[in-house]
């Protein structure tokens, strides 16, 4: 396992080397420089310009470069944004970074969960009414436009009923009269350290439950996240920083929702189709004939079976979902990496562009890493 | 002596060449006879059908009934509407946009132009994913390594961002960006996915029997395993025009593709004009919307029925 695992981390680190000599290559190829741009006043003469090349080592052969480039990526250093100009890329991305990765997790494991949950239901309740409606809307939430889909979802909750704000990451009119400690950055953080604490011990509660009898289970169960959440819950609505976490949950909620449900569609179809091709083994037939419960066969037997195809697909799904990440972060303007590429990308900031890029990159080998060895946990056939 | 020897191989050659036909269409009706039973499938060729009729109906109206002065999809102007964009009436079945050109014929035209992305890209995608995947299943080894490598690295990248810059850095109109897509889901997923059947078939026992009547390497590729391969690259094609569709429109959408017109387009004007979220004008945003979805959906339905074809394990039986 240890073994296998150096080895895929390994192996990453070249694909990210690779990606990023790419990414490099695209930055190079673009017509337009930092000297260029530091040097657009006319009255600068163009000799000026060949002396500032010089100083800032773009007359270098493209290899020197490409070296000292991906140096100065492992030590932090993703160069200056041309919008911004004297914030580094790194600056830029480091806060905008935690505004996507908690949409990405949610919204994939929401759907993840959600989507098997329901397939597995699905499958058991062949033909009939059910079946037809949930194929439907499963093929629907897959294939429908997305941009398209989340402007829907902006008209249906927050224009005609009203319920949450339209997008953006925050209400500024609130935030204005915020006291001098409280920044948005900081309660985000606070709250994400505050949600990853909950799930922990839920997690841990339900790995303590399968030890317990299985009376007690339930309850030991709904306790380790009750417990838990409600003291988060508690500390929040007292603390100061409460009424400005509100706001970013409010905000929150719509676009997670959105990509929840695109990536729901996929899982939710797999699943079933998983379901329907593991029910007519010869192992469930045994399962029947041995008498054992409905309910045991569907989720000992079946499910669990059903579920590596579907993790299998995970890994192409989790590319789909970043992209569809991006789509719904730049129609909420839901300020993270996926709309700061797309307007750096617009505005032709380069370096910003490419450092997004670069993050989209990682995070989404990261995620495959994730799902490669979450297989082997799964399917007691594969040992690395 | 010599013409002798040559009649009969004349002979068994057109009578083999017409029983390859003959299997080709026995095979093609059972095909179809399963492809049929699926509604579907027939559903989404329908929907295909569809838009097919209206690419095709576009320039026949063209140069009939529109005059292209007024219903142009690029530069059309309608004089005799006050104020644009105006609601569908029978001058403007579905309207006009802001700019006053006919939405209905924009929405035909730029069907054309879908159909061809989507063809392009799926086709680059299945040559190239059929001849490498055959390539690396018969002779593995370094040539294998290679291309899983590279399909590993082309899966992890996701596309949509990649488009992204490579299209707002670039000039980026429909050929190249079939071309783009092509390439970057041949060198990808479909790659891995045909390579793994190509194992399958390496291993039957008519490769031998070529190998033994001394076919040479590239005549058991291109002519046993590629044959063997291309029903599952022609479900694949059909995943890649859907990809295709919608990348172009997201792009198009995001206002980065240098394209007169497109569905993607179509919803940029409109956001542009600030129509977006007015159920007042949904003719600006609804039709090309809808056209997108049941696209990609027609698509996506001919390509699960396809599986059904192509994989038996999965038929209702």
């Amino acid at each position: 396992m240890w073994r296998y695992l150096g080895k895929r981390i390994f192996q990453m680190l070249i694909t990210l080397l690779l990606f990023q000599a790419a990414t490099y290559f695209l930055l190079d190829a673009q017509p337009g420089d930092i000297a260029d741009l530091l040097t657009s006043n006319p009255k600068i003469p163009p000799s000026q310009r060949q002396v500032l090349r010089h100083e800032l080592g773009l007359d270098k052969p493209f290899t020197t470069r490409l070296v000292a480039y991906i140096e100065n990526f492992y030590r932090g250093d993703l160069g200056v944004s041309f919008n911004q100009y004297p914030r580094p890329v790194m600056d830029i991305i480091l806060e905008r970074l935690p505004r996507t990765l908690v949409l990405f997790l949610t919204a994939n494991i929401l759907a993840f969960w959600t989507g098997f949950v329901s397939g597995k239901i699905l499958a058991w309740h062949r033909g009939g009414f059910i079946e037809y409606s949930s194929t439907i809307v499963g093929v629907t939430l897959y294939t429908v436009f997305t941009p398209w889909f989340a402007l829907m979802m902006i008209w249906l909750f927050s224009v005609y009923l009203g319920w949450l704000p339209p997008g953006k990451f925050l209400d500024p009119v609130k935030w204005i009269s915020a006291p001098a400690g409280i920044t948005a950055n900081k309660v985000f953080i606070g709250m994400i350290w505050a949600a990853t604490a909950v799930l922990i011990i839920t997690f841990i509660g339900f790995i303590i439950s399968n030890y317990l009898p299985p009376k007690t289970r339930p309850a030991v169960r709904l306790g380790s996240f009750l417990v838990p959440a409600v003291l988060v819950l508690f500390n929040w609505w007292t603390s100061a920083a409460g009424p400005y976490a509100w706001d970013i949950l409010r905000h929150l909620i719509l676009p997670v929702l959105t990509v929840t449900l695109i990536a729901y569609g996929g899982t939710m179809l797999l699943t079933r189709t998983s379901m329907l091709e593991t029910l007519r083994e010869d192992y469930i037939l045994t399962a029947r004939a041995k008498g054992l419960p409905e309910k045991v066969i569907r989720d000992k037997h079946a499910a669990r079976n059903a579920l590596l195809p579907v993790w299998t697909s995970l890994v192409f799904a989790l590319g789909a979902s970043m992209s569809g990440g991006i789509i719904t972060e730049s129609i909420f303007s839901w300020p993270g990496i996926g709309l700061t590429l797309l307007n750096s990308a617009l505005i032709g900031d380069i370096p910003l562009a490419m450092g997004a890029l670069t993050m989209v990159g990682i995070i989404t080998l990261i995620s495959h890493l994730v799902v490669d060895v979450g297989y082997a946990f799964l399917d007691p056939r594969i040992r690395y | 002596m010599a013409s002798a020897t040559i009649q009969p191989v004349r002979v068994t050659r057109s009578a083999l060449w017409r029983m390859r036909l003959e299997l080709f269409w026995r095979g093609l009706k059972t095909n179809w006879a399963l492809f049929s039973e699926n509604p579907i499938g027939l559903i989404g060729l329908g929907i295909i059908l569809f838009f097919g009729l209206l690419a095709i109906l576009h320039p026949i109206l063209m140069h009939t009934v529109w005059s292209p002065n007024i219903y142009d999809p690029v530069s059309g102007f309608d004089m005799q509407v006050p104020i644009s964009p105006s609601p569908p009436s029978l001058r403007h079945l579905l309207g006009t946009d802001p700019l006053g050109r006919d939405v209905l014929s924009q929405l035909m035209y730029s069907t054309r132009y879908e159909f061809g992305l989507g063809i392009l890209s799926a086709v680059i995608t299945v040559v190239i994913a059929t001849t490498v995947g055959a390539f690396s299943a018969y002779y593995g080894g370094i040539i294998d390594m290679f291309f899983m490598r590279l399909a590993d690295l082309v899966i992890m990248v996701p596309l949509i961002p990649i488009l992204i810059v490579l299209a707002a850095f670039n000039p980026v109109g429909m050929i190249e960006l079939g071309v783009v897509i092509g390439l970057l889901s041949g060198f990808g997923g479909t790659t891995i996915v045909i390579k793994s059947q190509g194992l399958a078939v390496k291993v039957k026992p008519y490769i031998e029997a070529a190998r033994i009547a001394g076919g040479g390497d590239f005549h058991i590729i291109f002519s046993h395993m590629v044959p063997n391969l291309m029903p599952l690259s022609l479900l694949y094609m059909m995943f890649v025009v859907t990809g295709a569709i919608f990348s172009e429109a997201v792009l198009s959408f995001f206002g980065l593709t240098q394209i007169k017109m497109s569905w993607g387009l179509m919803i940029n004007t409109t956001q542009v004009f600030g129509y977006l979220l007015r159920f007042d004008t949904w003719y600006l945003l609804i039709p090309a919307s809808l056209a997108i979805t049941l696209l990609c959906a027609a698509f996506y339905f001919v390509g699960r029925a396809l599986d059904e074809v192509v994989n038996p394990r999965l038929r209702q039986r």
